[in-house]
C-alpha cells in the first residue's frame, strides 16, 4: 500500500480517508469494512481523544430529549435497543431513573409521562419510596421519580473494537498522531489529505477515492481546508467528574429541564457526575476547572446527599459540536436531528462527505448513514450491515474495562506476571498484550497510549507509582531506548495533572504530595 | 473495665518521626534533653536518602547551594533556610551527617559545592550529602568511566536499560546487564529490604559477586540498586567492592527504599534508651499548651497516655503525613489549628501546568513562625513560649522543587532545639506565658 512519491514525501494510498478517530469515525470503519471497503483511519491524537473520551458514557433512553426534542428521542430509543443487541460486550444495561426533588418544577415532572409515551419509551412511575429503594443513596427529598431504560456504554471498548473489527474484516488501518493539514484538490474532488505525524513531524499524504470528515467538534475547521464553509458549529464545552466508587446502581437524571450537574451515571467500579454547559470560542486544550468542579459537585448533592463526601478521582471535558443553522438550505442537513451530513456537492467536491454533531448513542446511525452514502458514490450496492452484525470482542480490548485486568490476574495464578499498577491490578503481561494486539498499537507506544487501551494510572495514586513502573517495564521490553521514553513519562503525568486539579482536596492532597515528590525528587522530571 | 491514663513526663516533647523530627531526636541527645517522642517511622522511608540543602529555583539548578540561597532571599524571603545564618546550618547538617555515620550509616561530609546525585531514571539532582554506598557514583559519572549497571527480573521501577538510555548521551562509557538475584529466582516481585537483608547474610554476598564477577571485566565501576544491607551498609560495600574488586556505588530505588529503613532503623534501634523514649506507630491525638509547657494525648493498645512535657516541637509534616490537612475549600494544621498561610482559593493551590518552574502554591503553605521558631497565630504573635515548629510543616519553601528538605528540616530542628535547651537547661530565659491555654497567646 505504500509508495514514495518523487518529493520523499510518504504517499499513502486508500479507498476511503476517515478524519477523526471518535466513535463516528471509527464507526464509519467498521460500517464500511462490513461492505467489504477498506479504509484508512487517521487522527490528530488518538483514538477518542475529542468528545468520544470525554463524555458521561450514558446510552439514553430518550427520555432526556423527550420534552423537547421529539425525534433525537425517538433516535436515542431506537438506536438503544439496537446496540444493547449488537454490543452488548460494552454496554451495562443498568436502568436508570428520572427524579424530581422538592423545588423542581413539578408541571414539568407529571408532563414527563406523556411526552415518553409519544415517543415510544417506556417509562414507569415509581413512588418516592421505591425510588429509595432502588437507589438507596438518593435524597429524601424526592416529589417524582420514573423509572427508564437507559443504560451506560463504555466508548473506550466501542471505538477498540470497532477499529479491531475493521481491520480483521479489510486491509484497513488506523494512524494515530496523523493530523490532516490540507487537501490537495482540482477536478471537483480531493486528490489527496496532506497529514503531519504529530510526534516525528513528518508529513504524510494519503490519497483516497473518498474523504470523510468525522472530526466531531473539529469538523468545522477540517471542513475549510476543503474550501466548505457550510458546516457551521458552536462549541459547547461540558465538564464532568469521577468519584472513586460507584455510587449508585442505575444511571440517575434530574427531571427538570437539563441543566448542569444533574446526570450522575455509573460506570463499572465508578460514577460520572456532571455537566456544565457553556459556549467556548475554540475546542483545542480545554481543561476542567475548579469552578465547574464545585458547580456540578453543588447540584449533584441535591439529588445524592453522599457526594459531598465522595472523593473524586479526576475531572475532564470535552466539547460538543453543535450544528448552527446555515443560511442556505438543501446541503443534505437534517436540522431537527441531532446531527447533519453534509455531501458538499454544493461546494463542488465530489468525493467529500462531513458528518458531525449527534450523540454518542446515535454514532450507529450516522456512520451508517454515511456509510450509505460512500457505498452508493462507490458503487457499491452492498448494505449496511451495523444493526445485525454483532461487535466481536478482539483479545486485547477488554483491558479497558474496570475491573478486567484484577480478573485476568487471578485467574491466571501466575505469580511471575508481576503486577504493574496497583490500584487498577494492571499486569506485565496485559501491558504485554496491549502493545502486541490493541489497535493502533503498531506504532510507538507511549504510557499515554497504554493507559487509553487500559486502566493504567486511572486509581487512586493518580499514577504515582504505575507511571513509573510501567516506564520502566516499557524500557526493559525495549520499546523505549533513548530518553524519549522519559519525555513520554513527563507528557503523560502533565496530562493527567490537568484532569487531578481541580479535585484536588482532602486526601488527594496528600496522594498528589506523595506523587509530585516522585516525579520530581526521585525521576527529575522538572529538571531535564 | 476502666484503665487509667499512663503518664509520662520529659522535658521535650517531639511529634513527628521524619527527617525534621529524627534531626530533633539526634539534637535533644546531644543535648542531654529527656525526650519523649511519637510519631509513624514509615514516613523517613520515601526518601532517595540523598540530604539536600539548596539546589533548584523556579526552573534554576544551582551547583553552589549558597548562590541558589542568596537568590532565594530576594524571591522568597520568609523561606526557613532564609531565617539561619549560613553557618548555622551548615554546623546543623555536619553534626546530623556525623551522628549519622557514628550510628553505623556513613554520609559524605557536606562540602560547599551541590553533588551530582545519580537517579534511578538516569536524570541528575543537586545534592550535598549522600550515603556513603552512594558516592562512587558521582566519581564514575564525572569522568565518564566505563561502567557497569546491574538489575534484577523482578524488581520493579528500577531499570537499568532506562537509566543508561537517560545518561548515555553525557556518559557513553555506561552499560548494563540484568541478572536474577541469588535466592529469589522464582521471578516473583522483588522488594529491595529484602533483597537488602538478604545481603547481610556473608554466604548471600559471595553468591551475588559470583553471578557478577563474570560479567565485569574492563569495567571500573558497578552501580546496582540500593540494596547493600540494612544495618552495617558500609561493610556489605566494602565487603562488595573486595569479592569484585572494582568500584561499586548504589543508585535509589523507589519507596520504601532502604536508604530510608537504614534511617528508620538507626532511630528504632540505636538511639540511647535513657534518654529517649520512641513511641513510634503513633499519633498523638490531642496537644494541649500549658504554663509550664503541654500535655499531649493519645492511646496505645494498653489504653489511654498522657506525656506531660516542658516544650514541645512541632515536626509533623505536610499533607502526606498529615500535619496538613486540606478540606475543599482551606488548609488547616492537624493538631493545633494553627493559622496556615495559605493560597486566597482553591484554585490557586495548583498551578494549570504539573511541572510548572515556580511550583505550586499549596507547596509553600504552612505554618509561619518567628525568629525563634515558635509558631504564630493570627496576630503575628507566638502561641505559646514553648512550642515550636520545624522541617516541611512551615510555611514559604517548596521543599520538592527547591532539593532542599533535608536542610529545612535538619537546621530548623537544630535551631529549635538550640531554644529548647535555652528554655529547659537554663530556666532564667524561661518566660512562661501567662495563662494555660492555647486560646490565649504566651506573650
Ligand atoms: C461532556 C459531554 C458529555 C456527553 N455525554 C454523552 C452521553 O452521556 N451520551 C451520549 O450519547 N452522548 C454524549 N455526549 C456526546 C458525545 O460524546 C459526542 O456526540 C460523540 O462522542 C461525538 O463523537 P465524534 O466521533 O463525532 O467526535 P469526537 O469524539 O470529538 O472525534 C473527533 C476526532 O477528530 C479528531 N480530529 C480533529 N481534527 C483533526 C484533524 N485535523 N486531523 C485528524 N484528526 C482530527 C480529534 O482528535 C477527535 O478524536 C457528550 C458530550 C460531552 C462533551
Ligand atoms: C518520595 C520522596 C523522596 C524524597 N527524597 C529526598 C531527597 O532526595 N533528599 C532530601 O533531602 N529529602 C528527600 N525527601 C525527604 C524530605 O526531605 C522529607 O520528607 C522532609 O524533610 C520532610 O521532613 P519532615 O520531618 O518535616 O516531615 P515528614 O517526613 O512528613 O514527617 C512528619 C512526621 O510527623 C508525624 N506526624 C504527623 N502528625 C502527627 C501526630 N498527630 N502525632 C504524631 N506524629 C505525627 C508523621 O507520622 C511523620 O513521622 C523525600 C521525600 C519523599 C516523600
Amino acid at each position: 500500500m505504500k509508495t514514495n512519491s518523487p518529493a520523499g514525501t510518504k504517499t499513502l494510498t486508500t479507498k476511503v480517508l476517515i478524519i477523526g478517530g471518535g466513535v463516528t469515525g471509527t464507526g464509519v470503519m467498521r460500517d464500511l469494512a462490513l461492505r467489504n471497503i477498506s479504509s484508512i483511519l487517521i487522527d490528530q491524537h488518538d483514538l477518542n481523544s475529542g468528545a468520544s473520551g470525554s463524555n458521561h458514557g450514558l446510552l439514553h433512553s430518550g427520555g432526556r430529549y423527550a420534552a423537547k426534542d421529539r425525534d433525537t428521542a425517538i433516535e436515542c430509543r431506537v438506536e438503544g435497543e439496537i446496540l444493547k443487541r449488537v454490543a452488548s460486550n460494552c454496554i451495562d444495561p443498568c436502568g436508570g431513573m428520572f427524579v424530581a426533588v422538592d423545588g423542581d418544577d413539578l408541571d414539568f415532572a407529571s408532563q414527563f409521562p406523556d411526552h415518553c409515551q409519544a415517543a415510544g419509551i417506556s417509562c414507569t412511575p415509581l413512588s418516592p419510596s421505591q425510588a429509595m429503594e432502588r437507589e438507596p443513596s438518593l435524597t429524601k427529598k424526592i416529589v417524582a421519580a420514573y423509572e427508564v431504560a437507559d443504560a451506560t456504554i463504555d466508548p473506550f471498548r466501542l471505538t477498540l473494537e470497532s477499529v479491531n473489527h475493521a481491520m480483521e474484516l479489510t486491509d484497513s488501518f488506523y494512524m494515530p498522531h496523523t493530523r490532516v493539514e490540507a487537501f490537495e484538490i482540482g477536478d471537483g474532488e480531493i486528490r489527496a489529505a496532506l497529514c503531519r505525524d504529530g510526534r516525528s513531524g513528518e508529513q504524510i499524504r494519503i490519497e483516497a477515492e473518498e474523504v470523510v470528515n468525522a472530526a466531531g467538534a473539529w469538523a468545522m475547521r477540517v471542513a475549510r481546508l476543503a474550501g466548505c464553509n457550510n458546516v457551521n458549529l458552536l462549541y459547547s464545552k461540558g465538564t464532568l467528574i469521577i468519584s472513586n466508587s460507584r455510587m449508585s446502581s442505575g444511571v440517575i437524571n434530574r427531571l427538570r429541564p437539563p441543566g448542569d450537574g444533574d446526570i450522575l451515571v455509573p460506570g463499572g467500579t465508578v460514577s460520572l457526575l456532571g455537566t456544565t454547559s457553556a459556549t467556548i470560542e475554540n475546542p483545542d486544550r480545554i481543561t476542567p476547572t475548579v469552578d465547574e468542579v464545585d458547580r456540578i459537585l453543588a447540584e449533584g448533592t441535591d439529588m445524592v446527599p453522599s457526594l459531598a463526601d465522595a472523593r473524586f478521582i479526576r475531572a475532564f471535558a470535552g466539547v460538543r459540536p453543535l450544528l448552527m443553522a446555515s443560511g442556505h438550505g438543501g446541503d443534505g442537513r437534517e436540522a431537527s436531528r441531532g446531527f447533519a451530513l453534509f455531501d458538499h456537492k454544493e461546494q463542488n467536491l465530489r468525493n467529500f462527505a462531513t458528518v458531525t454533531g449527534g450523540k454518542l448513542t446515535t454514532f450507529r446511525l450516522m456512520a451508517e448513514r454515511v456509510g450509505d452514502l460512500i457505498a452508493k458514490r462507490l458503487g457499491s450496492s452492498a448494505p449496511c450491515k451495523t444493526a445485525v452484525v454483532p461487535l466481536p470482542s478482539g483479545p486485547a480490548i477488554c483491558w479497558t474495562e474496570p475491573g478486567f485486568s484484577a480478573r485476568d490476574w487471578y485467574a491466571r495464578q501466575d505469580p511471575t506476571d508481576r503486577i504493574l499498577c496497583e490500584c487498577e491490578m494492571v499486569s506485565e503481561s496485559s501491558i504485554d498484550s496491549i502493545i502486541n494486539e490493541a489497535p493502533g498499537s503498531e506504532a510507538d507506544m507511549s504510557v499515554k497510549a497504554i493507559s487509553l487501551r487500559s486502566r493504567v494510572g486511572k486509581g487512586s495514586c493518580q499514577g504515582a507509582f504505575c507511571s513509573i513502573r510501567v516506564t520502566s517495564y516499557l524500557y526493559d521490553k525495549g520499546i523505549y531506548s533513548s530518553e524519549a521514553g522519559l519525555a513520554h513519562l513527563r507528557d503523560f503525568v502533565k496530562e493527567r495533572f490537568k484532569g487531578v486539579r481541580p479535585v484536588l482536596w482532602g486526601a488527594h492532597v496528600a496522594q498528589m504530595e506523595l506523587a509530585e515528590a516522585l516525579h520530581c525528587d526521585l525521576m527529575g522530571l522538572d529538571l531535564k | 473495665m476502666i484503665r487509667e491514663t499512663r503518664k509520662i513526663k520529659s522535658q521535650l516533647a517531639i511529634i513527628g518521626t521524619g527527617l525534621a523530627g529524627l534531626a530533633a531526636g539526634i539534637f535533644a541527645t546531644e543535648q542531654g534533653i529527656k525526650t519523649t517522642q511519637v510519631g509513624h517511622t514509615g514516613s523517613v522511608t520515601y526518601t532517595t536518602g540523598y540530604l539536600d540543602l539548596f539546589g533548584s529555583l523556579s526552573g534554576q539548578q544551582y551547583s553552589d547551594p549558597w548562590q541558589g540561597v542568596d537568590e532565594l532571599k530576594k524571591e522568597y524571603p520568609n523561606h526557613p533556610l532564609c531565617q539561619i545564618d549560613r553557618e548555622e546550618i551548615n554546623v546543623a547538617m555536619s553534626l546530623f551527617v556525623e551522628k549519622l555515620t557514628e550510628m553505623g550509616v556513613g554520609y559524605l561530609k557536606p562540602g560547599s559545592k551541590n553533588l551530582d546525585a545519580l537517579l534511578p531514571s538516569g536524570v541528575c539532582k543537586p545534592t550535598i550529602s549522600m550515603p556513603l554506598t552512594m558516592a562512587a557514583g558521582i566519581r564514575a559519572k564525572k569522568t565518564n568511566a566505563s561502567t557497569l549497571i546491574i538489575d534484577f527480573i523482578g524488581l520493579q521501577g528500577f531499570s537499568g536499560v532506562e537509566f543508561v538510555a537517560n545518561l548515555k548521551p553525557s556518559w557513553p562509557e555506561l552499560s548494563n546487564k540484568r541478572l536474577q538475584f541469588p535466592g529469589m529466582e522464582s521471578g516473583q516481585q522483588l522488594f529491595p529490604e529484602v533483597m537488602a537483608r538478604s545481603l547481610e547474610v556473608p554466604e548471600n554476598r559471595r553468591k551475588l559477586a559470583e553471578l557478577i564477577k563474570p560479567l565485569i571485566n574492563g569495567f571500573e565501576y558497578l552501580g546496582l540498586p540500593a540494596i547493600l544491607g540494612i544495618h552495617l551498609p558500609d561493610e556489605v560495600h566494602r565487603e562488595m567492592e573486595g569479592l569484585l574488586g572494582i568500584k561499586v556505588f548504589e543508585i535509589p530505588t523507589m519507596p520504601p527504599s532502604v536508604a530510608g529503613i537504614r534511617l528508620r532503623e538507626i532511630f528504632e534501634q540505636r538511639f540511647p534508651a535513657q534518654l529517649i523514649t520512641l513511641i513510634p506507630q503513633h499519633k498523638v491525638e490531642k496537644l494541649e499548651l500549658t504554663d509550664g509547657g503541654a500535655r499531649l494525648f493519645f492511646k496505645d493498645p494498653f489504653g489511654d497516655v498522657e506525656i506531660e512535657s516542658q516544650a514541645v516541637i512541632l515536626a509533623t509534616g505536610r499533607f502526606l503525613s498529615g500535619g496538613l490537612a486540606a478540606g475543599q475549600q482551606s488548609i488547616r494544621e492537624s493538631l493545633l489549628n494553627i493559622p496556615v498561610s495559605q493560597p486566597k482559593g482553591r484554585d490557586d493551590w495548583y498551578s494549570e501546568k504539573y511541572f510548572a518552574p515556580e511550583g505550586h502554591g499549596i507547596n509553600r503553605a504552612g505554618v509561619e513562625v518567628d525568629d525563634n521558631f515558635r509558631p504564630l497565630d493570627e496576630d503575628g504573635r507566638p502561641l505559646s513560649n514553648r512550642l515550636f515548629a520545624i522541617g516541611t510543616v512551615l510555611a514559604n519553601q517548596d521543599w520538592v522543587r527547591q532539593r532542599c528538605g533535608a536542610a529545612i528540616s535538619i537546621s530548623t530542628a537544630y535551631q529549635a532545639v538550640k531554644r529548647v535547651a535555652g528554655l529547659i537547661l537554663d530556666s532564667t530565659i524561661d518566660s512562661p506565658g501567662k495563662s494555660g491555654k492555647i486560646s490565649s497567646p504566651a506573650r
